[in-house]
């Protein structure tokens, strides 16, 4: 039988590998998709307590999730295609000039 | 036991080809490994027996927004910086805090007491969910729907501003 426990741990499991990938790859592309990462894993869990406890407001609430993350992909990917073109890199260590 | 079969079969396939996007040296493999999870999770989704969802997902993840991770590779030229290390040096730190997060997670879960049964799910309004969610969306959530697409426009227009003014201040240089 599979339980509300199953799916939760499957989110946290895809959250925390995406956190992982979002701490320790250089290429800034490879964090973009780690994000994508962490928001598919909370969209698993807001669909699984959504099943589970009889609400239908939790998968509408995905739809407008997924939308928003196509919003973000774009403009972060414009984002870098700006930055690349100024420094010529996608190396998050060279991209430290907020840092002061 | 069936539905638990394919549970495993499509996580498993899920968190082995996540764990590959971040250990995967070049970008384009790290590309065609998220597409493998994404597809599974829209998996997932059907044994949440929300098929809308899912199709959603492949839609517009699968089709739009890898095609949109594929374009920013093309585009940046990532080949040439293989030979740098690809993992940051903080990941001897961040890896065992990762692992410490979940196992902290993983028991909040199991001993939290959220094993609420789904008995008594109305089988008629599973059968029909996408109407649902329809009805939902546009009569409800229908502020929230529109307040979305204009997120969605502005979004767009910024990204489309963004390269093209960049695109100038190049000529200029």
């Amino acid at each position: 039988m599979l339980t509300l426990s199953h799916y939760l741990i499957l989110s946290l499991l895809l959250f925390s590998i995406g956190v992982a990938g979002v701490l320790t790859r250089r290429n800034i592309i490879v964090v973009l998709m780690s994000l994508e990462l962490i928001f598919n894993s909370v969209n698993i869990s807001l669909a699984a307590f959504s099943y589970y406890l009889h609400s239908l407001t939790g998968m509408v609430f995905v739809v407008f999730n997924i939308t928003i993350a196509a919003a973000e992909v774009a403009v972060g990917l414009a984002i870098l295609v700006c930055v690349y073109r100024r420094r010529r890199t996608t190396n998050v260590d060279e991209l430290d000039e907020l840092k002061g | 036991m069936m539905e638990q079969v394919f549970f495993y079969i499509f996580s498993i396939i899920a968190v082995i080809s996540a764990i590959s996007v971040i250990s995967a040296r070049s970008a384009v493999r790290s590309a065609f490994y998220l597409i493998i999870t994404l597809m599974q999770v829209a998996a997932i989704f059907i044994l949440l027996r929300s098929p809308f969802l899912a199709a959603v997902q492949v839609f517009i993840y699968v089709g739009a927004v890898m095609v949109l991770f594929l374009f920013a590779v093309m585009v940046l030229d990532i080949g040439r910086e293989k030979l740098v290390a690809y993992m940051h040096h903080q990941s001897v730190i961040a890896v065992p805090a990762v692992i410490v997060f979940f196992i902290m997670g993983a028991y909040m879960i199991i001993r939290g007491g959220w094993n609420v049964s789904n008995a008594g799910f109305p089988e008629a309004a599973l059968a029909k969910s996408s109407e649902v969610i329809g009805k939902e969306m546009f009569g409800r959530y229908l502020f929230p729907f529109e307040v979305v697409s204009l997120v969605l426009l502005i979004a767009l227009i910024g990204a489309v501003a963004l390269v093209l003014r960049g695109r100038e201040k190049d000529k200029q240089c």
